[in-house]
């Protein structure tokens, strides 16, 4: 395909780039320097990881999943309910449900969250699981297109009302807060930033290694075709609705496991960072860093935020405009994305550079080559 | 207990040992200092917290155009909550790591305060929190500038036992602030013998108010105590209008709308409805309306001041005092001077509680007017002590556990 699509043509160049992109990862806490900047780009480290998990299923596999923020949010509410834990002495209530509720002792829902790993476990496979259902639930009744789109959308409001009405389980609105302590840590201590982001990094570099592998698997190759022509991958013999579902449950684990990462470096956990408009967003990183390539959906998170974070504190009024702009702008000029836009440009002046020296040009395939018409 | 060490910390005499995060008690370069102004500048919450912010702006000019504090100007560094509690978290966290400010003012929904709560603990940072709350919280890296519950509430409950409006309905939207006022007026009826007729909430934000308008008409009681935040507010006093409630009929008491709501909702579905806070724009005396010409002048004839505005403006105030009583910007010394200041200000004379953090503050119940402010009809005479865990009401007893109890404890204790 391209060589911004790692593994296609050249793996080793694939791999150099990932290792590239590693060491530059490691290295930028000590170039940001301020703690404040360490623990931006942590957060922004586990937005690009939904955002590699949702370029998987929608980018690869053609599912326009418009509510990651259920599964962000459940792996986030599932490290949370541990950290809540972690500032209280064993066995006893976390603070806010020793203001806002009657309960004399830890309800059931919350028993297993005092472990670690077991938070853990939820926050991946909790997601993975409730993908799993939804996935099959619709696939086999082949819904797809905008209908999948919105019901997914309406499992993440459905999320946040949920945790907003029960306010004595979930803290209500104003979310689980106070991680003062974070797995033995003073969170506020100058250290600690470091120490997530670097948490953060190999958590991204973990998600991006195991999206790259699937991508370019056997199944990778299913998945592309089943987005290009579900039908003739059934006429094929294969089961689209199964190689869907196994797609959104990835993409599921990879936001659980973003979320997980996450609710430290926030310090809070609250249902409006999961609600259907930052599940929206989520979509819009992909859109704009580019769909259907891995690092596009990396830098799309990352450019994104960024924006976001320079122009709100800037100009606050004109950040949701800008942010409408910059959708529409992207989809309508370029629709590859940012990475898209890099490739044809790097493809240009390859061929630019390849027939000035006589060489055979370089063919280039656009992102979403129907991998299924060669089939 | 991860408070109750950093309370411990803090109690712990004077050395510098305990701060966690180094040196980040104020930055002090040359002849400006850097404090932090947080309010939500979009979002839902915006329509109120761009006044605060005005406000705390306005009195940081003022200081400055009087020779500033100890000598060197404040430097306002001016950021946007977006409504959001996570990003208040991030953006305090910026403010006392990165930019290293003295201080922040800010916030407004509990929410936000809970978020920056843990951040100014664990950061050793110092909030002023310019917004009547809940109550139940001291947190020593805080101080709370506008109404705890027994400076609010409390008041607006005696004031409608003493006038007889007795059966009440509560009303509120769906998250901590309404659900714990609304606990703690259960437990003030069980006492007085008020009746509660009914207690229903809606989500932040729904403006679908017929059911409850309905269940509250068809519940027949005297006064309605609205809990109620944004845009319900609007929805629920039209169709309450609507349906041909005037507050003769149904009186109601709202403690989240003052001037600036006001025009918002409509002067016209508000009329001759009650509100409770420390402050009106018609509040008397010279310093408000000195304050009053200030905020006007700066911002737009139209411009009304309101009781949070005059909180955020007062915050400014008495941080310099504490500072310049303090002779330093560190937080610890500034946040142990601050204690049992007085000062002269457009709400009257206010005195900081000794320990606990809170102000003292005049209650006042207040009547909806044609021109859209608001008339006081009930004052509680004298300024009345701040008293987040109610300890000193005995139908309150068991309110206060836990971190809330722990954390009124230690002020206690530090009161000797």
């Amino acid at each position: 395909m391209s060589i911004l699509v790692p593994g296609t043509d050249n793996p080793w160049k694939a791999r150099i780039a990932f290792l590239a992109f590693a060491g530059g990862l490691l290295a930028l806490p000590g170039l940001l320097g301020s703690p404040g900047d360490v623990r931006q780009w942590a957060e922004w480290l586990c937005y690009a990881m939904v955002a590699v998990g949702l370029d998987v299923a929608w980018g690869y596999g053609g599912m326009l999943a418009l509510g990651q923020g259920l599964f962000f949010g459940l792996g986030a509410y599932a490290m949370g309910m541990h950290l809540s834990l972690e500032q209280v002495p064993d066995g006893s209530l976390p603070s806010f449900m020793s203001l806002y509720s009657d309960y004399t002792e830890l309800p059931a829902l919350w028993r297993p969250f005092q472990s670690f790993w077991a938070s853990a476990a939820v926050a991946v496979l909790l997601p993975m699981v409730i993908a799993g259902l939804l996935g099959l639930l619709v696939f086999k009744r082949r819904i797809r297109g905008p209908f999948f789109a919105i019901l997914t959308q309406a499992t993440a409001v459905i999320f946040a009302l949920v945790l907003i009405g029960n306010l004595k389980l979930t803290a209500g609105f104003n979310g689980l807060t106070g991680f003062t302590t974070i797995f033995g840590r003073n969170k506020y201590a100058p250290g600690t930033n470091r120490w997530l982001f670097q948490i953060a990094a190999v958590g991204l570099l973990v998600v991006l290694a195991v999206a790259m592998k699937v991508v370019r698997s056997r199944y990778g190759k299913l998945l592309v075709a089943t987005r290009d022509s579900e039908d003739r991958v059934r006429f094929l013999g294969y089961d689209p609705a199964l190689v869907k579902t196994v797609g959104f449950m990835i993409a599921a684990g990879m936001a659980g496991l973003a979320g997980a990462v996450a609710a430290p470096v926030f310090g809070i956990v609250s249902p409006g960072q999961f609600d259907y408009l930052p599940s929206i967003l989520m979509v819009c990183w992909v859109a704009v860093g580019g769909r259907g390539t891995l690092w596009g959906a990396v830098l799309g998170a990352l450019v994104v935020n960024w924006i976001r974070v320079t122009v709100s504190s800037s100009r606050p009024d004109d950040w949701l405009y800008l942010q409408g702009l910059l959708f529409v702008v992207v989809l309508a000029f370029m629709p590859g994305g940012v990475a898209g836009a890099l490739r044809s440009w790097w493809a240009w002046l390859a061929s630019a550079v390849a027939g000035r020296l006589g060489t055979r040009r370089t063919a280039m395939a656009p992102a979403v080559e129907p991998l299924g018409e060669t089939a | 207990m991860a408070a109750g060490l950093i309370l411990g910390a803090c109690g712990g005499g004077d050395d510098d040992a305990a701060t966690p995060a180094g040196d980040v008690s104020g930055e002090v370069t040359g002849d400006t200092v850097k404090v932090g102004v947080l309010q939500s500048l979009s979002g839902t919450m915006s329509i109120s917290e761009v006044a605060v912010k005005n406000s705390e702006l306005l009195a940081i000019k003022e200081i400055n155009a009087a020779g500033g504090v100890l000598g060197k100007k404040i430097k306002p560094i001016v950021e946007d909550g977006e409504s959001k509690p996570e990003v208040f978290a991030q953006k305090i966290e910026k403010l006392i790591t990165s930019d290293k400010v003295a201080v922040v003012f800010g916030g407004w929904t509990s929410a936000s305060r809970k978020a920056m709560k843990p951040v100014v603990e664990g950061a050793n940072g110092l909030l002023f929190y310019p917004v009547q709350y809940e109550g139940l919280e001291v947190s020593p890296n805080i101080f709370y500038t506008g109404a705890t519950t027994n400076q609010q509430i409390v008041p607006a409950l005696d004031y409608m036992k003493e006038q007889g409006l007795t059966r009440v309905y509560l009303v509120g939207s769906d998250y901590v602030f309404p659900r714990t006022a609304n606990k703690e007026i259960k437990a003030y009826a069980k006492a007085n013998g008020l009746e509660i007729l009914g207690e229903d909430y809606l989500q932040l934000g729904d403006t679908n108010v017929q059911g409850i308008v309905q269940k509250v008409l068809a519940a027949k009681p005297q006064v309605v105590f609205n809990t109620l935040n944004g845009d319900s507010n609007v929805s629920f006093f039209k169709e309450l209008k609507a349906k041909g409630n005037t507050p003769d009929k149904i009186q109601t008491v709202s403690v989240s709308i003052a001037e600036e709501e006001v025009g918002g909702v409509g002067v016209d579905n508000l009329l001759g409805h009650l509100v409770a806070w420390n402050y009106y724009q018609t509040t008397g005396g010279e310093k408000n309306a000195k304050f009053v010409e200030a905020f006007k002048a700066e911002y737009g004839a139209e411009k009304n001041t309101a009781d949070p505005i005059e909180a955020g403006y007062n915050s400014v105030y008495i941080w310099k005092a504490a500072v310049e009583k303090a002779g330093s910007f560190d937080v610890k010394k500034v946040t142990a001077a601050a204690g049992g200041l007085e000062l002269d200000t457009p709400e009257g004379l206010l005195t900081v509680h000794p320990t606990n953090h809170h102000v003292f503050k005049t209650a006042r119940i207040g009547k909806i007017n044609a021109q859209g402010l608001i008339d006081e009809v009930w004052n509680s005479g004298k300024p009345v002590a701040p008293d987040p865990c109610l300890d000193t009401y005995t139908w309150a007893a068991g309110l206060a556990t836990g971190e809330a109890r722990a954390e009124c404890d230690a002020a206690a204790k530090a009161a000797g």
